[in-house]
């Protein structure tokens, strides 16, 4: 049973970043490439899929676009909320057919698109009309992207609202909603008039300065309530982000408070060692708390900093001997800090209930992602058989892991010993410089 | 096989005594040496199976024992050891000739393991060693690297490296023999082939990497 994604790796390993020296595809499902993306990793993933290269793929693209007057886009978009991402089955619309408020503010989106649009065409706006008629279904599947996408997606389309979250923050409502009212009718009204009044002279500017008139007094009108739509799409990205958060803190008191609880309980005869327990945290926490600085990271700055860092504190704190080799080293970044807290709680639980007299911890930075296997000769266990309150691994080692795009794997087998294996890819930011 | 003849080098006296305690009843220790000069002059004369070889000595550390001894007796093996693991030091008397490296936080039976396999013939890599190597042979060649008369030598197989990657996690090599689904003498192989590819590559990268690591 391999893993998909360690698979989707190995062919992107073997083809290089741009796929431009192979031939044929990798023969596998046609899935999204979110890692090689410009917009939803469409192109990406039919080059991978096809064996083309990426960037020709895009170019038809455009072309075909261009050719069929817009309606490439809304296939765009169709194929990023059908294709599922690499290393998943479920695509993003099976998420979206339940989710109510999407589809409101879907058909809301759309409907107001189509009403500009129904104005624009009955007062002559030419190709540009025709061109944006199939852009309806872009800002609806947009919009179902936008509620239900993987963070990466989100984060994709983020970056194009930008603008517009900014915008909200000076609009004062309903004070001068009358007065914009006014304006938008005088506007609109003008607009008509110039369009049905037989100017001779400015025949062929006509169309284009009614029509100019008539957006604007559209946008007056329900400007804000467009606006308002893209806060609420800023105030849901908050949301998320703090539920993000709080699963963070959550997982780091389990590795500092609840470890050392745990650890005071089973040397409660010895008082000594207790109160140095109580001390150490109760350092830690502050220095989280209120110095606003994780207890590990203080002198972790690349990877075999931290990797010894670990070493060092397991060993003191539990007497169980680590032997640690890195291999290559690279600059800390967001990922592989959470990569190197998972490695420090796989070496704890190791620590304290393998019951094995060593543990080996292994770190490799390759150019693509960094690996850090933990391993004991100690009692193991039946992954399957761990009660769901035991968070240890499955939320702090797991959830951290595949929460940044990374992996977690554990072997173990009762009598057998266990071994945790971490993959993370690199980022851009620090992929290259080692 | 008979029990090896061994030889021990190391300037600490304590730790010699303490190495011919506990490996006094599985190998024969035939002498001890606390200096280079000493020890060219011991083995020279003793010509055991396996010199126990620590890598820093006073008077020029433990690869001027190798170099001098390799030169006139090239049957002579030595296994390195070393408590500070400072990896240009170690892959330094690796190049010289020995055929092994292990911690002195070794295990006595694991140590004496290690002798005998050493006295057939074989390479002895510590986890340690295993990373050092891995990290030295990093990247692959390149276009600055100038090639060997067999270029072969300047890169690891993808097998070796997996071999060496086990060994670095700290298995041993029934278990890698067990998890890569090949025999031990398989993977007693591919060590020995590392091991010479260590010592006979002319890869740039092995100096300027350990040149790196000694301004680091």
């Amino acid at each position: 049973m391999e893993h998909p994604e360690r698979w989707h790796r190995d062919q992107f390993r073997q083809h290089g970043p741009f796929g431009l020296r192979h031939r044929h595809g990798h023969g596998g499902p046609l899935r999204r490439e979110p890692a090689d993306r410009l917009g939803g990793g469409v192109a990406a993933g039919i080059a991978a899929w096809r064996g083309f290269s990426p960037t020709a793929v895009r170019i038809v693209f455009v072309l075909a676009t261009l050719v069929s007057a817009g309606w490439g886009l809304p296939l765009y978009v169709l194929a990023w909320l059908f294709i599922p991402a690499v290393g998943t089955d479920a695509n993003i619309f099976s998420k979206a057919r339940n989710d109510t408020g999407g589809i409101r503010l879907a058909v809301g989106l759309a409907s107001l698109l189509i009403f500009v649009l129904l104005i624009a065409g009955a007062l002559n706006g030419g190709w540009f009309i025709s061109w944006a008629w199939p852009q309806v279904f872009s800002v609806a599947g947009l919009a179902l992207i936008w509620r239900n996408g993987a963070p990466e997606d989100q984060a994709t389309l983020r970056h194009l609202l930008e603008p517009l979250g900014a915008a909200t923050d000076d609009v004062k409502p309903s004070r001068r909603s009358a007065w914009r009212l006014v304006i938008a009718a005088v506007l609109l009204a003008a607009g008509l008039g110039w369009l049905f009044s037989a100017h001779a002279s400015l025949a062929l500017l006509r169309p284009l300065g009614g029509v100019l008139l008539v957006i604007a007094a559209i946008v007056l009108a329900l400007g804000p309530w467009w606006l308002r739509i893209a806060r609420d799409l800023a105030v849901e990205r908050q949301a998320k982000a703090r539920a993000e958060e709080r699963v963070d803190i959550a997982a780091r008191i389990h590795d500092s408070v609840l470890q050392t609880l745990a650890l005071i309980q089973r040397r409660a005869d010895d008082p000594q060692k207790v109160i140095q327990l109580a001390r150490l945290q109760e350092r830690e926490l502050r220095s989280w708390l209120f110095e606003g600085r994780s207890p590990d990271d203080a002198e972790e700055i690349t990877v075999a900093d931290g990797v010894r860092q670990i070493q060092q504190d397991i060993e003191s704190r539990y007497g169980v001997p680590v032997e640690a080799v890195t291999v290559g080293d690279c600059d800390l970044d967001e990922n592989l800090s959470a990569l190197l807290a998972a490695a420090r709680e796989a070496t704890v639980n190791a620590a304290k209930w393998s019951g094995a007299s060593v543990i080996s911890l292994f770190a490799e930075v390759e150019p693509v992602e960094v690996s850090i296997v933990v391993r004991d000769r100690g009692k193991g266990f039946d992954p399957g058989s761990v009660p769901e309150d035991r968070k240890g691994l499955a939320e702090s080692v797991h959830g951290r892991m595949t929460r940044r795009g990374g992996t977690a794997t554990v072997t173990s087998a009762p009598g057998e010993g266990t071994k945790v294996t971490l993959k993370m890819p690199r980022s851009s930011l620090t992929a290259g410089r080692s | 096989m008979s029990t090896p003849r061994v030889v021990l080098v190391d300037d600490h006296g304590l730790f010699r005594s303490g190495v011919r305690a506990e490996l006094g009843r599985q190998v024969d220790v035939v002498g001890e040496a606390d200096d280079v000069q000493p020890a060219i002059d011991l083995i020279g004369e003793l010509l055991p199976d396996v010199v126990l070889l620590d890598v820093h000595l006073p008077g020029g550390g433990g690869q001027a024992v190798v170099q001098a001894v390799k030169a006139s007796h090239p049957e002579v093996r030595f296994l390195a050891l070393s408590a500070s693991d400072a990896p240009e030091d170690v892959i330094a008397v690796i190049r010289a000739g020995a055929r092994g490296y292990v911690t002195k936080t070794i295990s006595t039976a694991e140590l004496a393991d290690a002798v005998r396999r050493i006295a057939a013939g074989d390479a002895v890599f510590s986890h340690r060693l295993a990373g050092f190597v891995l990290d030295a042979f990093a990247g692959g060649p390149t276009a600055e690297v100038k090639p060997s008369f067999d270029p072969e030598l300047d890169q690891l197989t993808s097998r070796e490296r997996e071999v060496l990657r086990l060994i670095a996690q700290g298995y041993t090599y029934k278990e890698i023999a067990r998890e890569l689904f090949i025999s031990v003498k398989t993977v007693e192989s591919h060590v020995s082939s590392v091991l010479r590819k260590l010592q006979l590559s002319t890869r740039h990268q092995l100096t300027r990497w350990a040149a790196e690591r000694r301004l680091a």
